[in-house]
């Protein structure tokens, strides 16, 4: 298996340190001015030419948004963010480009040092056995998108959400706000009034979206709030499997990432919803870092239709995220799997809910909290089965590592079930990275760091298999660095 | 030349003392059997020659191949070409055989100066080096240690150490367990690298495993303390008369 090949090389490739991802690149950026108002929105619907239902629809999540407050159930503390001091809207300077040849030189640099196959070039000779599709939200603008013209081949639309707004306002106004209503929470209202930008994916009827379709977020200016927007719709028999990755330079100050993605699937449709987080987490004494509030959630709305989410979360200051499931259809299918990395001062509140509505549904939760240095990391999931769920099942493992004894690690799941014919069933175990495990590997000549990296790496093999494989990589090499510094 | 020189060794766990001055030479290319009653420290003095943590030196010195053996840490004394096959070897879930194996291997050459072996060529000598010791591919896929048989365990153990080719193997109880085949295969898989480049510790409490690996000599511990030493007869004759004679002697 050339996956296991990948890994060895992965655990003892890794030793540069820190944060690798943390430069800032120089180009002109517009700003909006800082502060959130109803004029701040006019100027944010202006800039992208949007029609006039559009901006009545941020109008009034904004409304909503002014009568809440920020939720204060999760396992995080921060000081009080000011809403007031923060650009909502910053672009780079140059024009929306038309097609990659327009896209700012200094950009591409920017991609390319991320490693990201932005030209198709790149991509076809980056990626192995497949091609992956690439939209990059650079602040709060949509850069490029690539393979457009072999995804419009096949029927797939995947472009900026503000350029769908534009060429398929029916398909926007048709599903936005329906899984993740404008004012479901602080959050999401925050962000429906403000979204600026994000992907957009269609996949007809009865069509298998040919490649990996991926968006990489990057968070460059100063001062600035990123909230995107993705929606995804894949009509009856459709598969697409979509990946998300995220980084940002390194800053003193916290940034504000506040994130929603809607996935509907109708019949027998599929969508596979990878993230690789890796926002900058903050200093080691817990200096900087984004904030990370996203929300998440995909409706199965058709029969045995099937949405998995599979998260790997190394980055950010918080991470306060619960990608979820609503199981609608009958004998629909919902997945979470998830592994999150807090070290330093990291806290990390992440889970799933799994609502069971429709007969025959099923949802397996797989979640893997590695803890270390001075960090928090709190599993917390809801299982709910309504009464009409006959037949229900779920399946839950929550496993935490904890490296280290001043970290913390947490589980807590609710279960609520209406239904008796529905079977849920909860295993949790807490361990720690045991001193028999460690000399063993160390006896066969791996270092007490690389020890550790393959230990945690083992742990969390599930999840990983989960994510296509040149991701799973990624994340490998991620949690390696998140790590780093956590033994001895 | 000795590869091995052990001196007045003494060394505690919990703050009980476990080995009480242990002085034994292992010449370059020998390979020497420790026998004794169950608790008498054999285990002990395999962890203290690996490093581990928790096996505090009190006293005395070990040379391996003219170092400082105990000033190491485990991976640097593997990197020298010091192998243990544990007793009771450890379960890693979630980490495949084949990759541990390379990521050992890979580590080793790189801390030796020598050039890492890329996947092509580490499964073909993992491949071959399990046909030597009539075990299944399949091998290579499994978990580390997790779900093996006590037996299929052991066989890894020699597995890895055909593949690590250390200069000095300490086996602790290899032979426990293995089925009567087994252990013929083990016995060559350790004669097969005897030579000049090679010695090995053998511990033991069974004659059986020495009349296939035929020790140079043969030492007995007992309570922290080596009180005999002779040559492979000395393995018979316990086998006959058992230690408590000896345990007297010492005492
Ligand atoms: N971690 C430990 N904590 C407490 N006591 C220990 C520990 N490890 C070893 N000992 C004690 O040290 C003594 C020697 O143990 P050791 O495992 O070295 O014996 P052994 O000769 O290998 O025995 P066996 O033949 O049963 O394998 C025993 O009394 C044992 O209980
Ligand atoms: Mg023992």
């Amino acid at each position: 298996m050339p996956a296991v090949a990948e890994t060895i090389e992965t655990v003892s490739a890794v030793t540069e340190g820190g944060y690798k991802w943390g430069f800032e690149t120089e180009i002109e950026t517009e700003l909006a001015p800082k502060g959130l108002s109803e004029e701040t929105i006019r100027l944010i619907s202006a800039r992208k030419e949007e029609p006039e239902w559009l901006l009545a629809w941020r109008l009034k999540a904004f409304a909503a948004w002014q009568t809440m407050t920020e939720p204060h159930w999760a396992r995080v503390a921060h000081p009080p963010i000011d809403y007031q001091d923060i650009h909502y809207y910053a672009a780079p300077r140059k024009k929306t480009p038309k097609s990659l040849a327009e896209v700012d030189p200094e950009l591409l640099r920017t991609y390319e040092k991320l490693g990201i196959p932005l030209s198709e070039r790149a991509a076809l000779a980056g990626v192995e056995g497949g091609q992956v599709a690439v939209d990059a939200v650079f602040d709060s603008v949509s850069v490029a998108t690539t393979f457009r013209e072999t995804l419009a081949k096949a029927g797939v639309i995947f472009c900026p959400i503000s350029e769908a707004v534009r060429e398929h306002p029916e398909l926007v106004r048709r599903y936005l706000g329906s899984v993740v209503p404008a004012g479901d929470n602080f959050f999401a209202a925050l962000n429906s009034a403000v979204f600026t930008d994000g992907s957009f994916v269609f996949v007809p009827r009865g069509v298998r979206c040919p490649m990996e379709l991926s968006t990489y977020f990057r968070i460059n200016a100063r001062s600035t709030g990123q909230f995107e927007r993705t929606l995804i719709i894949a009509e009856d028999n459709a598969y697409v499997s979509y990946l998300e990755g995220c980084t940002a330079p390194m800053r003193d100050e916290n940034q504000l990432h506040a994130a929603v993605v809607e996935l509907v699937a109708l019949n027998e449709a599929e969508i596979k919803y990878s993230t690789v987080q890796n926002w900058y987490p903050g200093d080691a004494e817990g200096r900087g870092g984004i904030y990370n509030f996203v929300t998440k959630r995909g409706a199965c709305r058709g029969r045995r239709s099937k949405i998995s989410w599979t998260q790997v979360e190394t980055g950010s200051a918080i991470t306060w995220k619960y990608p979820s499931c609503i199981l609608q259809g009958e004998g629909s299918h919902g997945a979470f799997y998830s592994v999150a990395v807090t070290n330093n001062h990291q806290q990390a509140d992440t889970g799933t809910k799994m609502i069971h509505i429709g007969a025959n549904t099923s949802s397996t939760i797989v979640s893997k909290g590695i803890s270390a240095g001075r960090s928090n990391n709190t599993y917390r999931g809801l299982v709910r089965i309504m009464p009409k769920a006959a037949n229900a099942r779920n399946f839950t493992q929550c496993d935490s590592l904890l490296i280290g004894d001043k970290c913390g690690a947490h589980t807590v799941p609710y279960i609520e079930s209406r239904n008796a014919t529905a079977r849920v069933e909860h295993e949790a175990t807490t361990s720690k990275i045991a001193e028999d495990q460690l000399f063993y590997c160390r006896s066969r000549g791996l270092s007490e760091e690389d020890s550790v990296n393959l230990i945690v790496n083992g742990f969390c093999r599930e999840v990983f298999k989960e994510l296509p494989m040149e991701f799973a990589v990624e994340a490998q090499k991620l949690l390696a660095v998140s790590l780093e510094g956590s033994v001895g | 030349m000795a590869l091995l020189e052990i001196e007045g060794l003494c060394a505690e766990v919990e703050g009980k003392p476990i080995l009480r001055g242990i002085d034994l030479a292992l010449p370059i290319g020998e390979v020497h059997a420790i026998m004794g009653p169950n608790g008498s420290g054999k285990s002990t003095l395999a962890y203290v020659l690996s490093g581990r943590e928790g096996y505090t030196v009190t006293g005395g010195s070990v040379r391996f191949a003219g170092q400082d053996l105990l000033a190491m840490e485990p991976e640097e004394r593997a990197a020298a070409g010091l192998f243990l096959a544990f007793q009771y070897p450890v379960e890693l879930p979630g980490v495949g055989n084949a990759n541990f194996l390379r990521t050992a291997l890979n580590a080793v050459r790189r801390a030796r100066g020598e050039k890492e072996i890329d996947a092509i060529n580490f499964l073909k000598e993992a491949r071959a080096a399990l046909r030597r010791l009539s075990m299944a591919d399949e091998m290579l896929k499994r978990n580390v240690n997790v779900g093996f048989s006590g037996g299929e365990k052991k066989r890894n153990e020699v597995f890895q150490m055909a593949l690590l080719k250390p200069r000095l193997a300490i086996l602790d109880e290899t032979d426990s367990g293995l089925d009567i085949d087994a252990l013929k295969i083990v016995a060559e898989g350790v004669n097969a690298l005897r030579g000049k480049d090679f010695s090995a510790l053998v511990i033991t409490h069974y004659q059986r495993l020495l009349d296939h690996i035929v020790p140079d000599r043969v030492h007995v511990l007992s309570a922290g303390r080596i009180v005999r030493s002779g040559g492979p007869e000395l393995a018979k004759a316990l086998e006959a008369s058992g230690y408590a004679g000896l345990a007297a002697e010492a005492a």
